[in-house]
């Protein structure tokens, strides 16, 4: 069975590789290129997978839930500027695809001690523009 | 597994009529979508392009230019048009949403390498809303041919 959680963040970002000439960025990245950055209204969808408890009905407590994403995602990212204040974000461009990953990567680990798996991370960064991420192989 | 997709939007409208049945036949089996002069909506289509992220760009697909891919080959051609008058491929398949889904799909792949390269990104599913209530949609296969195929798959389409 299958469970989602939503929540949103808002954060500010700047698409750019720092190699490139301002042409080149502007080519590969258009307004994301920016170099003051620009920002969305995030909203992260992580569903989980597992059966519900014989004794609880639940697939997960939720409150475990609400607590390992607002430790992961929301308290770092929420209201930052994730190119200067969330790693690793510093190194790499967090394009929807590496927040998307990073965030995967974040949930994963914590959800590996509870009684549900992670099963997908959906990213909108805008309402017409999602990432999904998954376990499977691609 | 990542995949990315993006939201498109267009207007039109259609009829369906299938001219291998009677009128009668026709009125009972599309019922208000048999309207003669057709009638139309404002479909959401969706194009997912599954990954990996390219390294140096952290991107799966240059959206700039699948924006191009979709809205010169698909878009210029389906929105605000009458889709069975003005738009070819419905000239002998009825314009229903599932044959929509696979008319996109086959423009996609069609087009698709000489928009977005033979990279590592490709066509992994496609959506078409065309009301709140009514979606529909099409997984394309890790091993379609994705070619500058003609387009040639008219056996798939639903000609109910």
């Amino acid at each position: 069975m299958l469970l989602t959680r939503r929540v949103e963040f808002s954060a500010s970002h700047v698409c750019r590789i720092p190699s490139l000439d301002e042409a080149s960025n502007k080519r590969l990245f258009g307004e994301a290129a920016n170099p003051n950055g620009h920002g969305h209204n995030y909203i992260v969808e992580v569903t989980v997978e597992g059966e519900p408890d014989p004794i609880t009905g639940m697939v997960i407590d939720l409150k475990e839930l609400k607590e390992i994403i607002d430790e992961e995602v929301l308290v770092p990212m929420d209201h930052r500027f994730l190119n200067y204040e969330v790693q690793p974000f510093d190194r790499i461009i967090p394009t929807a695809e590496n927040v998307a990953s990073e965030i995967w990567s974040r949930l994963d680990v914590r959800l590996r001690h509870s009684s549900a798996a992670l099963h997908k991370v959906r990213l909108f960064e805008t309402a017409d523009l999602y990432v999904d991420v998954t376990g499977e192989a691609a | 597994m990542i995949a990315i997709t993006r939201r498109y939007h267009f207007s039109a409208s259609h009829r369906l009529h299938s001219p291998e049945l009677s009128d009668a036949e026709n009125a009972r089996i599309y019922g208000k979508c048999n309207n003669p002069y057709g009638h139309g909506h404002d479909y959401t289509l969706e194009v997912t392009v599954s990954g990996p992220a390219d390294p140096k760009t952290g991107r799966i697909v240059a959206l700039e230019d699948l924006d191009a891919l979709v809205s010169e080959q698909v878009l210029s051609l389906f929105s605000g048009r009458n889709l069975n008058l003005d738009v070819a491929q419905f000239q002998s398949l009825v314009a229903s949403t599932e044959n929509i889904v696979l008319v996109i799909r086959d423009l996609l792949l069609a087009n698709w390498n000489s928009y977005l390269g033979r990279g590592a990104a490709r066509l992994s599913r496609v959506h078409v809303q065309e009301t709140a209530r009514n979606s529909f949609e099409i997984a394309v296969a890790a091993r379609s041919e994705q070619t500058e195929s003609k387009y040639k798959l008219e056996s798939e389409y639903v000609s109910r």
